[in-house]
């Protein structure tokens, strides 16, 4: 299993156990009527669900599974595929500190940090696409 | 890789990268308020990334790796599976852009029944498929 897989694989268990944790978090705000606030962590959970889990372990086992490039670059752009892990980790944390952040104290500081989490979140995507593309191929 | 899993993956990267450049415009639109009809693209950023994307990129590697039949020369009932291709996209795109266009509700109804078309289908093929090894 390459490096990048076994990153990938274990950064997104960590974000399996933090956003079902998060999951709990929500729920007792329904069960002990805790502060409304903490409605603005909504899509933040549901995003490091289905980004920082489900998607990033499909990053993991193509960039591993899928076709290889070529012989000399079997998995591709490997610089770019690290850059993708970052840049998608970045983001998703930035998102998960600045989404309730803005809710709570709508600050033009957390404002700007959103719209950088949104566009590391979008390049890291395009990296991911950009780098695929080629390895999706029929025999 | 066979040339329908091909199909099903590419196709499921340009909704990936389709639903998350959705997903950023309106992130950036909940912090810097450009324009509310942004969130129209709502449904069509869940439908892309959920069904377009994972659901399809599902589909398109199930077909790859499941058991093959005839010694490992078939894949089985190939009809079916390029009928579920079908349905599931032409779901994707009547559910996503049915409340962007302001469409009549039965356009997202009819894209969420081709959805289930395209699951039944799937099932369809695949389901012989999952077997032990001889």
């Amino acid at each position: 299993m390459p490096t990048l897989t076994r990153w990938l694989i274990k950064t997104a268990l960590v974000y399996f156990v933090a956003s079902l944790l998060l999951g709990v978090l929500l729920a007792a705000r329904d069960a002990f009527t805790l502060s409304p606030a903490l409605a603005a962590l909504m899509p933040v959970y549901f995003h490091l669900l289905m980004v920082g889990w489900v998607t990033q372990l499909i990053f993991g086992v193509a960039f591993w599974m899928f076709p290889r490039y070529s012989k000399e670059k079997p998995r591709g752009r490997e610089g770019l595929a690290w850059a993708m892990y970052a840049s998608l980790n970045a983001g998703l944390l930035l998102r998960a500190l600045a989404e309730p952040m803005l809710a709570a104290t709508t600050a033009p500081f957390w404002a700007g940090v959103l719209v950088f989490s949104a566009l590391l979140k979008w390049s890291a995507g395009l990296m991911f696409v950009a780098n695929m593309w080629k390895r999706i191929r029929e025999k | 890789m066979p040339r329908l899993s091909v199909l099903l993956i590419r196709t499921a990267l340009v909704y990936f990268a389709a639903g998350f450049t959705l997903g950023g415009l309106m992130l950036v639109e909940k912090a810097v308020r450009i324009d509310p009809v942004l969130w129209r693209f709502f449904d069509a950023h869940v439908e892309f990334l959920l069904i377009g994307w994972t659901v399809q990129l599902a589909m398109g590697v199930a077909f790859w790796m499941l058991p093959r039949f005839a010694g490992g020369t078939s894949r089985g009932n190939e009809p079916a599976a390029w009928t579920a291709f079908f349905l599931v996209n032409a779901g994707v795109l009547l559910a996503g852009f049915g409340s962007f266009f302001g469409l009549p509700r039965a356009v997202s109804l009819t894209g969420r029944v081709f959805e289930v078309g395209a699951a039944l289908a799937f099932a369809v093929h695949a389901w012989p498929r999952i077997r032990p090894s001889p």
